[in-house]
């Protein structure tokens, strides 16, 4: 079934959790809601669901409008993150509490309800459990229950709360396959929330990244990586150095230094955000060279099949006033051949540049940078 | 729990809130309910303190024997909530901060009190000190009487509120655990130190609201004390005590008037609760209950 | 096993050392502690027994069978039961209403409901009479219009033993309702139950050990009390005389014996209540604790 929501607006006291969200579900499809904590997403997923109320726009259910709708009426499969298992029955009541909720009309027979949650339980291949209480099985399993749960009253669309947060490193990859799995079996209109981007473009067909009660980036996994769209979504996903900088003839001038980029569709003198994945980083340590930003390197990191080096600005970054960190990925052969040693001076070449304008000089303690820089502060590290 | 905007998180939530009905029914019922049991007879005590004027009133209250009544009562308080004050803070600092076998039979014996009737309190001290009780051939020999005098009022008025400092203490104890107890002991204080400087502080408000409610009981207790006190007025006639005699003797206003300064006190306990809640920053409200109902208190010390 | 557990207390009194914690102070606590435990409820407990012992279990049996004696019984445990039945829905719908709803003067309300736990039971047994008695604010009406007796009555002793026993059960519950997961509730709704198959079926049996504790609680409490009672009951003998009065009295004659024999039975259903609620404490807790 599809979903489309329009215009969504919510507000929690002064606090604009989303701001005029409209988006297309297609029917059949996984999509990942994937940002930031606090960025509305989970939120969203709530209204859709029909846990919250938007102060004003539409859901609309496979064309239907269902804004007025209950979550009852909405017939919505939900998955909580903490799971939300009614720990004073077992298993097997758990998975038929939907069915035998129903009006006596349209409630199945006990032998329906027997056959259907041990069909139920063999699709999440946990019918061994039946009899358990939820307090007997780990975190893996009891989520494997609860989705078990929300999939027994047929609900049209599936959601799921950061269904893996709780869970820890492991189990979290193991379930996240085996969700994919069952989808591609059950082809039901799927919605998750996350905040891990690995998760969201390992698992979704389609990613939706929020930022500050806004939608930054719609696309295909690939899409959103290879092509952000948006400062917010570069530094979202993946490792990423960032310059604040000036375009000029000779190269994008960042402090003192300046660097080439290939980008020409910059006015010169436009302030810009420029963004290096750790890959695309060359180091120099021919002292001769004249391009590049000046960097001391503070670690390297050879294990792995590569390597990282970690760097340190020689000039505080005008914007922010901290210290300048980067991090460049080099393969174990280029860091033999370097011979890198804490303490040296190098300098840092892009081999490719993205620019994005950054309006009107704004300030550093500003909204949008602050949370660009947090993120990127916390990505760097994290190689997908 | 209510916010700005005069909802609680569940009205708010469509899931958790009821239709408008079931909401106001329940509001009216339980309410009527809470009026009828509680706002009215509270309110029936002034009333009827008050029905004869102002001059009965005070009269009343400042009359000798009722003075006499009102001194033994602060006496008995005297001397019993910071006995039990010392004995609550000993057996909180044993089963909160230490882990030993026979603790839970220990919590056990210390809730004991809360559950036999302040009828056979009395009567338990009769059987030891009375005159044909145990010790009562030996005591009227040497002319010290218990039964009937201050010492039995005291006896019986530390057993019913033996608890309730220790009830109060041992959960908010319990609850904040033991690092900045062995803190203190790494950094070299030693035990007074660290019970005055690290322990003291962070309980200081549940043991300000223990000591009221023990102060409540003890200047309140009727059942207990009726029987070891031989109602002597002016000598052995408590509070509660003279209010009963009173009523008995149909002076009524008389009797509601005395009753009126307890029901004062009442309230003063309640606000003194109300803003031990307030002060208090651990969030878990429920430790700050009467130690004799709180759930916590028993699940934390098995643990 | 309470046998099992006073030797183990008396092994731990000889090797204190033993004990798993770094803190001082547990010889100088355990000590004061259990002494002043022995001396003031102990051995005073122990008396009544012991003192019981002198009787022939005839002799025993006469006086706790005695026909005023078993009308007392039917009319404290009877009553107490039916108060704190009362005290179980009305607490349990006071406790949901301050939880979750907003509505002026909510702090009062909350902050008054131990009232009964704060106000001398003395002062709350005359309140409750002059309410009730013929020319009172209720008693005009319930007895003067409906013709139903309520002060100097056995209705009179149900209405004081509600009084008494109505904080238990809110404050057992509140905690509780305050504590749960709404997450329960929405995952109910999203598998299409209603609020009120919500509640019976989700909420209730979460509620029930909290609800049946705060029943235990007030029940216990009911039994043995005394002071809000004898003013409003009437004290009629076989008719409106609750088991506390019945000591009283025999202590009165002078009659110990009978006064301590009645008390043995009162202790130890006092005991096997209490059993009853630490199991249902211990029970309580741990289904509050598996849902996090």
């Amino acid at each position: 079934m599809s979903i489309e929501v329009r215009n969504i607006h919510k507000r929690f006291g002064d606090f604009v959790a989303l701001n005029d969200i409209s988006l297309n579900f297609e029917a059949g499809q996984l999509v990942a809601l994937l940002g930031p904590s606090g960025c509305g997403k989970t939120t969203l997923l709530r209204i859709i669901a029909g846990l919250e109320q938007a102060d004003s726009g539409l859901v609309t259910l496979e064309g239907e409008d269902a804004s007025d709708a209950s979550v009852r009426e909405r017939q919505v499969g939900f998955v909580f993150q903490h799971y939300a298992l009614f720990k004073h029955m077992t298993v097997f009541d758990n998975v038929a509490f939907g069915m035998r909720m129903k009006p006596r009309a349209q409630r199945p027979s006990k032998q329906q309800i027997k056959d259907k949650v041990h069909e139920l339980l063999n699709l999440v291949q946990l019918d061994w459990l039946a009899d358990r209480y939820p307090s007997q099985l780990s975190g893996g399993q009891r989520q494997r229950i609860a989705l078990a749960r929300a999939l027994a009253v047929e609900p049209r669309v599936l959601l799921l709360d950061e269904p893996f947060g709780a869970l820890d490193a492991k189990v979290r990859k193991e379930l996240r396959r085996w969700l994919r799995k069952l989808h591609d079996e059950l082809h039901i209109t799927s919605i998750f929330v996350t905040h891990d981007q690995e998760e969201a473009l390992e698992v979704a067909d389609k990613v939706v990244l929020m930022d500050h009660g806004r939608v930054e980036q719609v696309g295909t996994p690939e899409e959103v990586y290879n092509h952000p769209a948006t400062p917010f979504v570069y530094s979202f996903l993946g490792s990423v150095n960032l310059f604040h900088g000036r375009v000029e003839e000779d190269g994008l001038r960042v402090g003192s230094h300046a660097v080439p980029h290939a980008q020409d569709n910059f006015t010169q003198g436009s302030e810009v955000f420029a963004f290096v994945r750790p890959h695309e980083l060359q180091i120099i340590t021919d002292a001769g060279q004249s391009q590049g930003v000046a960097a001391k390197v503070t670690r390297v990191l050879s294990f792995g099949v590569s390597a990282r080096v970690e760097l340190e600005g020689l000039e505080k970054d005008s914007h922010t006033t901290n210290d300048q960190h980067f991090e460049v990925e080099l393969t174990q052969a280029q860091v033999s051949e370097l011979a890198l040693v804490a303490g040296q001076i190098v300098r840092l070449v892009p081999s490719k540049l993205k620019l994005f304008d950054r309006p009107g000089y704004v300030p550093a303690d500003s909204a949008s940078i602050r949370g660009l820089n947090a993120s990127s502060d916390k990505v760097i590290g994290k190689v997908l | 729990m209510s916010t700005l905007t005069g909802t609680t998180r569940f009205e708010r939530n469509p899931a958790t809130r009821e239709e408008k009905w079931v909401k106001w029914t329940l509001l009216t019922l339980s309410l009527s309910f809470f009026i009828l049991f509680l706002i009215l007879p509270l309110v029936s005590v002034f009333f009827e303190a008050l029905r004869r004027g102002w001059e009965v009133y005070l009269l009343s209250i400042t009359e000798e024997t009722a003075l006499a009544a009102i001194r033994l009562t602060l006496l008995i308080a005297f001397i019993s909530v910071p006995l039990n004050l010392v004995f609550g803070v000993s057996a909180a600092w044993l089963i909160a901060k230490h882990d030993f076998r026979g603790k839970q039979l220990l919590t056990t014996f210390i809730d004991l009190p809360f559950s036999i009737s302040p009828v056979i309190v009395g009567l338990m001290y009769v059987l030891i000190f009375g005159a044909n009780g145990w010790f009562g051939a030996w005591l009227l020999e040497h002319n010290i009487r218990i039964i009937f005098a201050v010492p039995g009022i005291v006896l019986a008025t530390i057993f019913v509120t033996f608890p309730f400092v220790a009830r109060e203490l041992i959960p908010l104890m319990q609850a904040q655990g033991r690092d900045e107890e062995e803190a203190a002991i790494v950094l070299g204080a030693n035990g007074w130190q660290t019970f005055w400087y690290v322990t003291l502080p962070n309980i200081k408000w549940g043991l300000l609201y223990g000591v009221i409610l023990s102060n409540a009981r003890a200047m309140g207790e009727f059942g207990a004390v009726s029987v070891v006190s031989g109602k002597i007025r002016g000598q052995t006639n408590t509070m509660p005590l003279h209010v009963e005699i009173l009523y008995n003797e149909y002076n009524f206003a008389a009797a509601f008037a005395v009753a009126s300064l307890l029901a004062m006190l009442a309230l003063f306990t309640l606000i003194i609760k109300t803003w031990v809640e307030h002060r208090a920053s651990h969030p878990a409200a429920a430790h700050l209950l009467p130690p004799e109902i709180n759930p916590l208190s028993i699940q934390k010390s098995t643990t | 096993m309470a046998l099992s557990q006073s030797f183990d207390l008396n092994i731990r009194k000889r090797k204190p050392g033993r004990h798993h914690s770094v803190l001082p102070g547990f010889n100088l606590a355990l000590g004061y502690t259990l002494v002043y435990l022995s001396l003031i409820v102990l051995v005073p407990i122990a008396a009544v027994f012991i003192r019981t012992a002198e009787l022939s279990f005839a002799e025993f049996w006469e006086i706790v069978t005695a026909p005023r004696v078993v009308a007392s019984y039917k009319l404290s445990f009877g009553a107490s039961l039916i108060a704190a039945a009362i005290n179980a829905v009305f607490g349990l719908m006071l406790a949901w209403v301050l939880v979750r709803y907003s509505f002026p003067g909510k702090r009062i309300v909350d902050a008054l409901v131990d009232l009964p736990f704060a106000l001398p039971t003395a002062v709350a047994g005359i309140a409750l009479t002059a309410l009730y008695a013929r020319n009172g604010w209720i008693g005009q009406y319930v007895e003067g219009v409906l013709g139903i007796k309520i002060a100097f009555a056995p209705a009179g002793v149900l209405v004081a033993l509600v009084f008494i026993g109505l904080p238990f059960v809110v404050r057992t519950v509140q905690p509780i309702l305050e504590d749960l997961e709404t997450e329960l509730e929405e995952a109910a709704a999203s598998l299409g139950a209603r609020r009120w198959q919500t509640f019976r079926y989700v909420l209730l049996p979460i509620l029930l050990p909290a609800l049946l504790t705060g029943f235990a609680l007030a029940f216990a409490r009911a039994v043995g009390e005394y002071g809000s009672v004898i003013f409003i009951a009437g004290n009629i003998p076989l008719v409106s005389e609750i088991t506390p009065l019945i000591i009283i009295t025999k202590l009165e004659q002078y009659d110990y014996v009978g006064a301590t024999a009645v008390a043995v039975v009162m202790l130890v259903f006092s005991f096997v209540l209490l059993l009853l609620i630490n199991f249902l404490q211990a029970w309580s807790s741990r289904s509050i604790g598996g849902s996090r």
